[in-house]
């Protein structure tokens, strides 16, 4: 199979090329990107006037299968993500069951290998059960398949567990990646604390129990050599701490997700539940800080943190409904909306932010349009303004805050290993 | 002004306009109640449903006389009894009440926001009878009616709200509907009472009573909800009665004139002391009267508006 992808903008951050160009892809891999290729090819793509740019990575999504297949499911995410750009995604562990032994991953992996439409990475438990309180046997882990730990949901609140977490992931070669709360001084919280908060009248979740547990985290991590990825950093003390600690030279990275940027708390108008999230939304201070982080790569990656639930799950009183939202088919128009329009990254900075970044954190061939990476490529039109809207959602779930909002960017092509697997 | 609201929130989403409407509007139907014959026809035919998630005895009477003194028919419905207790969303519920061609429902709830999420799902009318910690409208109302009917006006009083401030859905409304019309606010608590941000709304915040009261001409006592929380957070009781406590000599060095009120129930000895509760300074029981014309207001001028809407 051979596909000539003619005439668009190729954003390629890690080659440093922004220019029109062809692409040529020769089976599953990137054969040729130049100037007016005069070559064969089964398939030519006319991408003029459009983006040319690799497949987003997705480090962060809730797959929910197996066992809550009413939310979503593998081919519904990957369909949803095919649909938006989106060519790997990192399937989180806390599925049920979880992502703590072999026997449950090689379950995953069928799964994937049957209904998967992009490609899925598996993430396997930092603790068995996800209960912080016994360590998963992280070698047979990485020999099932999994590239990285998390108990994302929890964080493992026992120093020493952790610690020890770090070195045995370390020998075993998987990445880290820590969900960041300190539940003793979160709580009951809902929101975040402060006058929305009151205002509100909903319990408040302060920042101190997101960025004390990146603090401990980041010193436990460099104790032991061991890398770490910060998940879902939401508040400006975060970026502060893990701009410092790189500076130190800690092999940390993290991610954000695009409503830490997009979104505040005082979004939270007439309580709508979809914007309950864990972090929650902080303030616009914060989302300054994010937006600064990302532009000065203290923050390094744009996950979306996608979390289905139900509307049974989240059309009910604010303090009782689930925390998280969708965000596979919102992320990149979001994105463009918010950072491109605004002028905060450029576009080789943002598809280096979306795809090279959480590439190169998980240590796989992908991100990149250079000769041999694999054909995983998007195709947008930059500039086609669309409003999300709740009918057109892939996902089996559709608690997504965005719904209604007037956006910019739309995918029209999704090639993953070198198939056509979405056309607008 | 003109009524246009189907559903009453809360005071924070009240023009101060809208907020003198009720007011104007209770001083017309407070006389009813001193009638022989105290009921008007203004929502005969026309049914308020009572629906309490929270125990609460003198909220739901005060509506359901207002209610009944506007000939409205009054259904109580109790949750621990009905199919709440089988798991309905709160959502179903109002549905099923809406297609029983009720009218009106009147809902108190211990989660906040609980009544925001039910009026944007119907098309009846809902009336917030407390959320959570967040907004009793017809409290602070009564509150206020009581205020101005006793000191004349609102603007530019000195207004100080003593007690659990962060825990209190009271303090909340009273906040808004006090400085929107124009009265100072002071909130009088421990640190750990007070909740972040408050004074983004205008209010301002003092842990000393005495000083409070140099120049407060009134003091509104929310609950202290001794009974919700944890002890151990909170100063001891008896601690808490000698630095924050309303008692006669610190009544007796206030400003003269000052009134004392409280939306009940009173935890005698622990908030104030028997002699101020029964005082001459307390018009706590005056309240209670203001209560029904104000709930007689709001019944009526939702049910006004909703009716516009067809």
């Amino acid at each position: 199979m051979s596909i000539l992808i003619k005439n668009g903008r190729v954003i390629d951050p890690a080659n440093k090329i922004d220019a029109v160009l062809d692409v040529f892809i020769q089976d599953d891999k990137i054969s040729k990107v130049a100037k007016n290729i005069q070559i064969q090819a089964e398939i030519i793509i006319d991408a003029d006037r459009k983006i040319v740019a690799p497949g987003i990575v997705d480090m962060h999504v809730h797959l929910r299968e197996p066992g809550r297949e009413d939310k979503e499911t593998v081919a519904s995410a990957t369909a949803a993500a095919a649909k938006s750009g989106i060519t790997t995604v990192l399937a989180m562990p806390n599925t049920q069951p979880a992502m703590d032994c072999a026997e449950n991953i090689e379950l995953l992996r069928g799964i994937i290998k049957r209904t998967a439409l992009v490609n899925v990475l598996i993430c396997g438990t930092i603790t068995r059960e996800r209960l912080g309180k016994e360590l998963s046997d992280l070698a047979a882990l990485k020999k099932s398949g999994a590239i990285a730990i998390s108990d994302d949901g929890s964080s493992v609140d026992n120093d020493k567990l952790m610690l020890e977490a770090f070195k045995k992931a370390k020998q075993a070669g998987l990445l880290t990646i820590c969900h960041c709360e300190d539940k003793k001084l979160s709580g009951k919280g809902v929101i975040n604390l402060g006058f929305n908060s009151t205002r509100l009248g909903l319990r408040g979740i302060s920042n101190a129990s997101e960025y004390q547990r990146v603090s401990r985290d980041i010193e436990l991590a460099q104790k032991c050599g061991a890398s770490l990825h910060i998940a879902h950093v939401s508040c400006k003390e975060s970026v502060d701490i893990i701009a410092a600690a790189k500076q130190r030279g800690v092999q940390v990275t993290c991610e954000t997700a695009p409503h830490y940027f997009a979104l505040t708390e005082e979004d939270i108008i007439d309580y709508d539940t979809n914007m309950k999230i864990n972090p929650p939304l902080r303030t616009k201070k914060d989302a300054e800080a994010i937006k600064a982080g990302l532009k000065n790569m203290a923050i390094d990656a744009i996950a979306s943190d996608h979390a289905p639930h139900t509307e049974n799950e989240k059309d009910i009183e604010f303090d009782r409904a689930e925390f998280g939202k969708i965000g596979l088919e919102s992320g990149l128009a979001v994105s463009i909306m918010e950072l491109i329009d605004k002028k905060i990254l450029n576009w080789q900075e943002l598809v280096e932010r979306l795809a090279l970044n959480p590439a190169k954190i998980l240590g796989i061939n992908k991100g990149t349009l250079s000769i041999g990476a694999d054909a995983d490529i998007m195709i947008v039109d930059a500039d086609k303004e669309f409003v999300l809207e709740k009918k057109k959602i892939v996902s089996k779930s559709k608690n997504s805050p965005f719904i209604g909002r007037k956006v910019k960017g739309l995918v029209e092509y999704t090639l993953c290993s070198g198939k056509i697997v979405y056309k607008n | 002004m003109l009524w246009t609201k189907k559903d009453l929130l809360g005071l924070e989403y009240l023009t101060a306009g809208e907020i003198e409407l009720i007011l104007a509007t209770a001083e017309s139907f407070k006389e009813v109640s001193t009638r022989e014959i105290k009921k008007v026809p203004a929502l005969r035919g026309k049914t308020a449903v009572n629906l309490f998630y929270e125990p609460s005895t003198r909220t739901r009477v005060s509506f359901e006389v207002a209610a009944k003194r506007l000939s409205a028919d009054v259904i109580n419905i109790a949750t621990e009894t009905s199919s709440v207790r089988k798991g309905e969303t709160l959502i179903d519920t109002g549905k099923n009440i809406q297609a029983l061609k009720a009218d009106i429902i009147i809902m108190r709830h211990n989660c906040s926001g609980a009544a925001n999420i039910l009026a944007r799902s119907l098309d009846i009318s809902v009336v917030n009878a407390g959320d959570g910690w967040h907004e009793h409208p017809t409290q602070a109302l009564l509150d206020i009616f009581t205020l101005k009917e006793k000191l004349g006006k609102i603007k530019g009083l000195n207004v100080a709200i003593v007690g659990d401030i962060a825990h209190s859905r009271v303090a909340r409304s009273n906040i808004w509907g006090l400085t929107k019309l124009g009265a100072k606010v002071t909130l009088c608590a421990p640190e750990m009472l007070l909740p972040p941000g408050i004074e983004i709304t205008g209010a301002k915040t003092s842990t000393n009573i005495d000083e409070v009261f140099q120049t407060a001409s009134l003091k509104n006592y929310p609950h202290r909800h001794f009974e919700k929380h944890g002890h151990e957070s909170f100063p001891a009781q008896l601690d808490y009665f000698k630095r924050f406590g309303i008692t006669e000599e610190r009544l007796a060095k206030a400003k003269k004139g000052i009134i004392v009120m409280h939306p009940g129930p009173i935890n005698r000895g622990i908030e104030m002391s028997s002699g101020v509760a029964d005082g001459e300074s307390s018009v706590i029981l005056e309240q209670v009267t203001n209560g029904i014309a104000i709930r007689m207001a709001v019944l009526f001028l939702v049910n006004q508006a909703r009716e516009a809407r067809r």
